[in-house]
């Protein structure tokens, strides 16, 4: 056996969980009801204290460690992580991944099936939030018995649901991991969800969002909105190393593919284009949007904070500037005014944000550390 | 006093600062560590004192060795300021023995004063007759056990005397509490710029 496959969840597999009782969304609507996929790993304890949440970000969603099959050529989109004597632990930890609202991977969302009409929703799925999300997952954790979270781990969007959960649920939460993340996004961070979702609305295949009854997807505007995405999960120099100016071949003087970086760009576009849903991207890219618990504070995230209980690591990269150290220094000045516990590392990184999901030593050996003093 | 066994850190020897330190935080204070290191300091107070302690260390590895012990440590570069601090929201800010490092001294004395309702600092007393000896007979700069660094490596840039110090307060309008001057482990009373090679100050605003 590899050393990889050691520490290794193994093969897994999803369930899902169906909620009869309806949802008030932050935007008054209801959901009447609801279902939600989701994925365990390890054992829950007798005592109910050893559960995990981890809330993605944009484009996951509940397959977050292990394989399907031996065969599947990728493991969850956080495996490094997660897994037996891994920085997170599933010999001590019950790590639970859930697929959001509005997702495309089996929770209720766009392009599921409505009860009543045995239609898509399409365009009339609502637009949930940060705080929906939440919520929806407080109700996973009382349908698994769960009252207490040993801890909630989430980076960029993700790292938002985790610091929500801290405020919503004072009482269910002892830690809270929020990675390269943000108590609200900046107008220029909020500028590129918008060209991304211009590139998706505008295109001719969107039909107001019901291209299901239309039987076509908006391929070109999410290949495009996924390209704009990733330049800024990079920084220039992971770039610059990654491509720097490479050509494919020599100069053709066309506009095919000829440098490196335009390879990759049109890959990562067309795999997501090919699996991922448009109208759940719009839908993510409005709750990073709208997350921002300080507003209802006269923008004072101190006061948002107020009864906060857990104990807190906040992590950040030097080269990421979609969510840059600045940001993250903002909670953790608003939890030092809170007198709350807190730990704070600036993780000297290339990889911009992309690199909350990379397996560097250093980071891995934060988590690790962190992780190791959570009681259970 | 070196029979003590309450004051003694990890590898069990007596720490004559961490002791007067001690005693000018009060018991259950919120005290923040500039340049903690390995939140040795702060380790000290939690088990004495119960305090509620943050550090601040820019290093990985130090940092990664309070997270360890269960201190709670914010990573940053002290020369960019506190800002990330409120105004009086510490009883008691310590700079121990990173003074003499720091590029922005005079900032972050007065930062230091605006976060803390008292602040303790510590540094190597260059007027220390040991250092002058070796100025003056070898006409190198010291090399010793509180000072192990050559001229061109040290990262020492604002060395300073007691003497010194003691003007700079003046200077600032800064406070004296109590100074207390130690060698060794001893505390010095007579002729402390010459004989004392540790100062400690206890500091407030204004006088």
């Amino acid at each position: 056996m590899s050393e990889i496959s050691r520490n290794s969840v193994g093969i897994v597999s999803a369930q899902t969980a169906h909620f009869d009782a309806p949802l008030t969304l932050k935007n008054g609507e209801i959901l009447p009801q609801f279902d939600l996929v989701y994925e365990t790993y390890g054992e829950l304890n007798a005592s109910k204290s050893n559960a995990v949440l981890i809330c993605h970000a944009l484009s996951g969603n509940h397959h977050v460690a292990g394989k399907y099959a031996e065969t599947d050529k990728n493991a969850g989109w956080w495996d490094n992580l997660i897994g037996p004597n891994k920085p997170l632990d599933t010999n001590k930890f019950f790590v639970i991944g859930v697929n959001n609202l509005a997702g495309c991977h089996g929770s209720s969302g766009p392009s599921s099936i409505r009860p009543k009409s045995k239609k898509t929703y399409g365009s009339s799925f609502p637009i949930v939030t940060v705080e929906d999300w939440v919520n929806s997952q407080a109700r996973l954790l009382d349908h698994l018995g769960i009252e207490t979270l040993a801890a909630v781990i989430g980076g960029s969007l993700g790292g938002m649901q985790a610091l929500q959960w801290t405020i919503a649920y004072p009482d269910r939460i002892k830690h809270a991991l929020v990675i390269a993340s943000a108590p609200n996004l900046t107008a220029q961070n909020m500028a590129f969800n918008e060209v991304a979702r211009q590139a998706i609305i505008t295109d001719p295949e969107f039909y107001d969002g019901d291209y299901y009854a239309h039987n076509t997807v908006p391929r070109r505007g999410l290949r495009i909105a996924r390209m704009l995405g990733h330049i800024t999960y990079l920084s220039d120099d992971a770039m610059g190393e990654k491509f720097g100016r490479k050509l494919k071949d020599k100069i053709k003087y066309s506009f095919d593919v000829e440098f490196e970086m335009e390879s990759y760009l049109r890959y990562q576009g067309d795999k997501f284009a090919g699996e991922f849903d448009a109208n759940t991207y719009l839908r993510m890219t409005r709750a990073l949007d709208y997350y921002d618990p300080a507003l209802e504070h006269g923008g004072d995230l101190s006061k948002a904070l107020k009864k906060v209980k857990a104990e807190f690591l906040v992590v950040s990269f030097t080269s990421d500037w979609r969510f840059s150290p600045d940001r993250s220094r903002e909670i953790v000045k608003a939890l030092l005014d809170n007198e709350l516990t807190v730990s704070y590392a600036e993780v000297t990184a290339l990889h911009g944000h992309d690199a909350f999901l990379m397996p560097d030593a250093h980071y891995h050996a934060i988590l690790r550390a962190y992780l190791q003093k959570v009681e259970v | 006093m070196e029979n003590n066994v309450n004051i003694t850190n990890k590898e069990n020897k007596f720490r004559q600062d961490f002791a007067i330190i001690a005693g000018w935080v009060g018991f259950g204070s919120k005290v923040l560590d500039l340049g903690c290191g390995d939140g040795e300091l702060l380790t000290y107070l939690r088990n004495s004192l119960e305090i509620k302690g943050y550090g601040v260390e820019k290093d990985d590895a130090n940092w990664l060795t309070c997270l360890q012990n269960g201190t709670n440590v914010i990573q940053m570069d002290l020369e960019d300021g506190l800002s990330g601090f409120e105004d009086q929201s510490f009883d008691t800010v310590i700079l121990s023995q990173t003074l003499q490092a720091m590029h922005n001294t005079e900032e972050i004395v007065q930062e230091m004063l605006r976060v803390g309702r008292e602040v303790i600092v510590t540094f190597p007393n260059f007027g220390y007759w040991r250092n002058r000896i070796q100025i003056a007979s070898g006409g190198h700069m010291p090399v010793s056990k509180d000072l192990p660094y050559q001229w061109y490596d040290t990262p020492n840039v604002h060395l300073c005397t007691i003497n010194d110090f003691d003007e700079f307060c003046n200077n600032y309008k800064i406070t004296v509490i109590e100074r207390k001057v130690i060698t060794d482990g001893i505390e010095v009373s007579f002729m402390p710029n010459l004989l004392g090679n540790l100062a400690m100050y206890r500091l407030k605003t204004g006088q």
